[in-house]
């Protein structure tokens, strides 16, 4: 287990007050430049001594990262966003409740403070393996010391697993998706925006990244349409303790009834894979139909189709179901199975 | 290297920058061969002929590669394909879901090749393949009349040039290397094959099976890039149409190949 130590290994640090300045500087340094936003996921990597970067690039001085704006009846949320603003921005709260939900139940509210919205979908795994500075599949090694048979891995993945068992912990992550949200990201080159699904990405594709963002990248907005604007929302998030603490599952949903039936829905859950999981095959089977209790049964055995639990962590089979069934039809009816 | 919750230091994997040394590797043979061949190598010539009367017996097409044979190669070739790109793409930034594909390419390349063992022991002439002490003799004095010292011409080859035998063997511990411990490296991810068991080594084993793994397959991008280039040259045509159509012209065959040493079934 990785010691804290009470002072960070020596780096240069680069606190640049332009976007512009940001993306020369990683597009400088590359692979050597680690991007700092809030801190609070980069100061456990350093004081750990588990990353080395020889720069660190602090964006807490770039004021156009910051800030929510209307845009075209959404919103675009600057990447360095604190989550507290998030949570109390009219806007997010009047449209897209959603975010503000899954915002708000993010760590603690003096971690809220600092911890932005950019830094929330870009933290690292919390595999305490990983953490620890084992040489594993996400750290470029050839094993996942989580899967084994002696593992403890009470937190780890469900779905989608490939070698790595290491789950994303974001909750605001869920609630964009849903939301069908757009990653703006700068680099060198260019921009380009890239749907919040296809941002955070899984092992199978590249184990040791959790989203797309690569060295000289940058994120530096989040724009959310209007196409959810004021729909049903529904978020909860499963933890061990009230506050300060990371999902052992969350779910986030948008949905739009026409009468009893639901007419369209996006239903997102995290905390079960290493990405956020889309559950694409429970809004197709539950399009149409009324959002009742018959509706959401059939919802959380769909979602839990092809799980695969490791030995501390089958809870979370029952656990996903019921958050799915819940999603579909509301808390009043929990039921607890 | 990475050190193991013991303490162990073990290798991991290859360093993925040899495969750009293999890349290089083999468009510096393309070079060097290119310019070798257009400037410095003499022209082919071989002790001994084949009659006339002897020639006239043999087929307008001269069988080289049975339909089983050709069958077997082409299914290797694209299951090798496949195993590099799904291989070292990932490594150069073209992200997508590898390792099934990667998987199951060498499953595949594995059956192709248990065929071929086998087709080749009982079905082929087997020993057409290796080396013999003929391909020896007559490769010293190519060398010889190369540095322009004395010493007679070589007699025409058997079935398979030297370099193909050559190239043959280079394949074979290569594709011997990444097959067996692919083989054993199945067992580390989740495949309808075998149950997973990532204990069935220690760290160190494991951590060699992985850089043997990586070193034979870019080992691999060079040979499989020189086939390539081999097989494209003007001259080198004839052989690799018979690798498509399975037969050679019977002018080339008797320029190039010695039917005492190759024999071919008489009209």
């Amino acid at each position: 287990m990785a010691v804290i130590r009470d002072v960070m290994p020596e780096f240069e640090l680069f606190q640049p007050a332009t976007i512009d300045d940001a993306v020369g500087l990683l597009d400088k340094y590359g692979k050597n430049a680690w991007v700092m936003a809030g801190g609070l996921d980069t100061f456990d990597w350093l004081k750990d001594r588990i990353k080395r970067p020889s720069v660190v690039v602090d964006l807490s001085q770039i004021k156009e990262l910051t800030g929510v704006r209307e845009l075209d009846g959404g919103v675009e949320i600057g990447a360095m966003t604190t989550l507290t603003s998030v949570v109390n921005n009219p806007i997010i709260k009047a449209k897209f409740g959603l975010l503000a939900e899954g915002a708000e139940a993010a760590a603690s509210p003096q971690i809220r403070n600092q911890g932005t919205i950019g830094g929330n979908v870009s933290q690292d795994a919390r595999c305490w393996y990983y953490r620890s500075g084992w040489k594993c599949y996400r750290a470029g090694g050839n094993i996942c010391f989580a899967d084994t048979p002696t593992a403890i891995n009470r937190e780890h993945a469900i779905l989608d697993a490939e070698r790595c068992v290491a789950v994303s912990p974001s909750d605001s992550a869920p609630a964009l998706i849903a939301l069908d949200a757009k990653m703006v990201i700068r680099n060198k080159k260019g921009e380009r925006v890239v749907p919040a699904e296809e941002f955070f990405i899984g092992p199978k594709v590249e184990i040791t990244h959790m989203t797309v963002l690569r060295p000289g990248d940058l994120l530096v907005a989040i724009r959310i349409p209007a196409t959810w604007a004021n729909a049903h929302f529904y978020f909860e998030k499963v933890r061990d303790r009230p506050v300060w603490d990371f999902p052992l599952v969350n779910i986030a949903s948008a949905a739009k009834y026409n009468g009893d039936n639901i007419e369209s829905i996006r239903i997102v859950a995290n905390g079960v894979a290493a990405h956020p999981v889309r559950l694409v095959q429970v809004e197709a089977a539950v399009t149409g139909k009324p959002h009742n209790a018959a509706t959401a049964d059939e919802a959380g055995k769909i979602a839990v189709e092809g799980a695969v639990p490791l030995r501390h962590n089958g809870y979370k089979v029952p656990l996903l179901r019921n958050l799915v069934k819940r999603s579909i039809r509301g808390v009043e009816e929990p039921k607890w199975v | 290297m990475a050190k193991s919750p013991w303490g162990q230091d073990v290798p991991v994997h290859v360093a993925f920058y040899l495969m750009y040394v293999a890349v290089i590797a083999a468009l510096g043979f393309f070079v060097v061969h290119s310019v070798w061949h257009r400037y410095y190598a003499k022209p082919e010539e071989f002790s001994g002929s084949t009659p006339a009367r002897e020639v006239a017996k043999l087929p307008e097409q001269i069988p080289r590669h049975s339909l089983a044979a050709r069958l077997f190669h082409w299914i290797m070739a694209v299951s090798m394909f496949t195993l590099l790109f799904t291989a070292f793409l990932p490594k150069v930034g073209v992200e997508f879901d590898w390792v099934k594909y990667h998987w199951m390419a060498g499953v595949a390349l594995t059956a192709s090749v248990i065929f071929h063992i086998f087709h080749a022991s009982f079905v082929m002439d087997f020993w057409s393949i290796w080396p013999d002490k003929q391909d020896i003799h007559d490769a010293i004095n190519r060398m010889k009349r190369f540095r322009g010292e004395a010493a007679p011409p070589p007699r025409r080859f058997a079935k398979y040039p030297l370099e193909n035998k050559m190239y043959h063997m280079s394949i074979f511990v290569t594709g011997l290397a990444v097959i067996i411990t692919g083989f054993f490296m199945l067992f580390r991810i989740k495949t309808p094959l075998f149950a997973r068991n990532s204990y069935m080594f220690s760290d160190m084993t494991w951590g060699l099976t992985y850089l043997l793994h990586g070193l034979a397959g870019v080992s691999l991008i060079a040979l499989i890039m020189i086939h390539i280039y081999m097989a494209l040259r003007p001259e080198k045509l004839v052989i690799s149409k018979s690798m498509v159509f399975g037969t050679l012209d019977r002018e080339h065959f008797v320029q190039h190949h010695d039917p005492e040493r190759w024999v071919v079934e008489t009209k």
